[in-house]
């Protein structure tokens, strides 16, 4: 059995930060597996614990820099990885869904996995839509935003919960092959250790261009355009409490008294 | 090409209130088209359905009875046949935990740009305009697409009001056939989390801890906190992904939707999904380090302060 997880590394933000055009600017970036992705990565792994002869292979659309994001998901048990990039990928700005499910159909079209795992969104652009659109273009089954997953793969099911709004949970059946996008919070994704690092040096990690794939380069381009990026004005009447703990706490206690707290 | 088709959602009987606010959503668009509002409604009591959603600003009403319950393949299948018959310009979905089951496969299968999450929308001739939220909503970008072929949106829910008047929509059953054999998921039914524990909706006040928290054995002070007010505790998405409070405790658009007297919010930045469950409170008071953070615009009362210096004097200032 084989699983594959597309994985993004995504621009993560501090709470300082300045924008350049439509991006964040170069100083203000730092870079690290999306968070959902990381979700997905753990629940393939457990999988290939759990399972006889079960193959996990990341992909990623990424520059050269993603390398170290990709060789965390190797280090935590990824047997392989593959990385799509060339110069017009490099040469766009954004890539949207519809791009992004083109490139990776035809990873998956390649590889032929029996599952694909990915996180419900990426933390930087929130597009949230790649999973489900790839399942469309390959043909293969889905389900969105998945918190426990119970696979069969004998009978070729994956019985999931999918986590709506409001506490419920739905129970759905879902036949193979199957595209699953990950919740966080179904699992417990765990650190990479010093020798999963070491081993992970000596993984392959293939590079790949759109070419390669055979993907035509119009692929690259994307039908959304972020024309214009700011932070959003907010209306606030927040009376801040300010000064030192004890003063800050002092204040705090008056107006919770005041509201007929602990009286 | 200058109607609008959107979609109604529905779970266990109920239509959810997004569908409204896809009726007010739709209806600007038609406005800005010279178009006709189209809504669909899939699955379920269809007739009831459809008669609520004979709103204000609806002309037509499509109904299509397949199903009890929301079923993406069953769902993808309907709305494409209705997609040809009506061929609108904007196909207007809700950005809900359903709509991200079935509107980027939808789009992918009519060949759509696929414009998700949008919070506000300007259509001005082929040109749509889409203000999105990125990086956790730190920052809103302008996102244009040429929609002159069609193009397939999400809105996030409670952005745009809900429509209330009664509508004069013509109401029709459509003739939609279903490929069974396409039908590859099956729904098995729907479970209530956090059974058995505190019901966090019928707190007057609530402690409730975000990620500011840092480590498990942190929330002891939290919990002398909420102890030493009487408060019951509730948390942020985080603390329930790692697994520190049961999932009954989470406050949140996949959580429960609060509206204590009350809701002090300690080291909790205040994403969109976190505000969605705890808005309806009465008294906001938020304690946390980012000036930045979210929740301080939606607070009453901030603290921009450290929360192991603040809460260990609060517990004091209520001990004396």
């Amino acid at each position: 059995m084989k699983v594959l997880v597309t994985v993004k590394e995504v621009v993560t933000v501090g709470d300082e930060f300045e924008i350049s055009g439509t991006e964040i600017a170069e100083q203000y970036r730092e870079y690290d597996l999306n968070e959902w992705d990381d979700y997905a990565v753990e629940e393939a792994v457990q999988i290939s614990e759990s399972e006889d002869d079960v193959e996990v292979v990341t992909a990623t659309i990424g520059p050269e820099r993603s390398d170290e994001t990709i060789r965390m998901a190797l280090a935590k048990g990824a047997d392989r990885a593959l990385r799509i990039w060339d110069d017009d990928l490099e040469a766009t700005e954004t890539l949207d869904v519809g791009a992004k499910a083109e490139i990776l159909g035809a990873v998956v079209e390649a590889e032929d996995p029996d599952l694909v795992l990915t996180g419900v969104q990426a933390e930087d652009d929130a597009f949230g839509g790649t999973g489900v659109a790839l399942a469309e273009r390959v043909g293969y089954e889905w389900a969105a935003v998945v918190n426990d997953l119970d696979l069969d793969a004998d009978n070729g099911v994956a019985s999931v919960r999918r986590e709506l709004e409001g506490g419920v949970e739905e129970l759905t059946d879902v036949e193979l092959p199957a595209v699953l996008t990950i919740q966080t919070g179904i699992n417990e994704p765990r650190y990479a250790s010093l020798r999963g690092i070491r081993q992970a040096q000596a993984k392959d990690l293939d590079v790949k261009t759109l070419s390669d794939l055979d993907v035509d380069s119009s692929a690259a381009d994307s039908a959304l355009d972020v024309t214009e990026m700011y932070v959003p004005e907010t209306e606030s009447d927040v009376e801040l409490i300010e000064g030192g703990a004890s003063e800050t706490a002092g204040r705090l206690a008056e107006v919770l008294r005041e509201k007929g707290v602990a009286e | 090409m200058t109607d609008i088709l959107t979609v109604a959602e529905h779970r266990r009987g109920e239509l959810r209130d997004v569908s409204f606010e896809l009726l007010t959503a739709g209806r600007e668009l038609a406005d800005s088209t010279g178009g006709d509002l189209h809504v669909a409604v899939i699955g379920g009591d269809v007739d009831a359905f459809a008669d609520d959603l004979n709103r204000e600003g609806v002309d037509r009403v499509l109904t299509v009875g397949e199903g009890e319950e929301f079923n993406h393949d069953v769902y993808t299948q309907a709305i494409a046949a209705l997609y040809d018959e009506v061929a609108p310009q904007v196909l207007l979905l809700p950005n809900t935990v359903n709509g991200l089951d079935y509107a980027p496969a939808l789009a992918e299968r009519l060949g759509l740009p696929y414009v998700p999450d949008a919070v506000e929308l300007d259509l001005d001739g082929d040109e749509l305009v889409a203000t999105r939220e990125m990086y956790g909503s730190k920052v809103a970008t302008t996102n244009a697409v040429d929609a002159g072929d069609g193009v397939a949106v999400t809105v996030r829910d409670a952005e745009w009001p809900v429509t209330e008047g009664a509508g004069e929509a013509a109401i029709e059953s459509a003739d939609v056939d279903i490929d069974e054999s396409a039908v590859r998921s099956t729904v098995k039914g729907f479970e209530e989390v956090g059974a058995g524990d505190v019901d966090i909706t019928e707190a007057d006040l609530l402690v409730s801890i975000g990620r500011g928290i840092e480590e498990e054995e942190n929330l002891e002070l939290i919990e002398d906190l909420a102890d030493t007010l009487g408060a019951t505790m509730s948390a942020s998405r985080p603390i329930i992904d790692n697994g520190w409070l049961p999932k009954g405790r989470q406050v949140g658009q996949s959580g429960k939707v609060v509206t204590p007297d009350i809701y002090l919010a300690i080291g909790i930045s205040g994403a969109v999904q976190h505000v969605a469950g705890m808005k309806g409170a009465e008294t906001i008071i938020a304690v946390n380090t980012d000036p930045n953070a979210p929740i301080f615009d939606l607070a009453d009362y901030g603290i921009i302060g450290d929360l192991f210096e603040v809460v260990p004097e609060l517990i004091e200032e209520f001990e004396e």
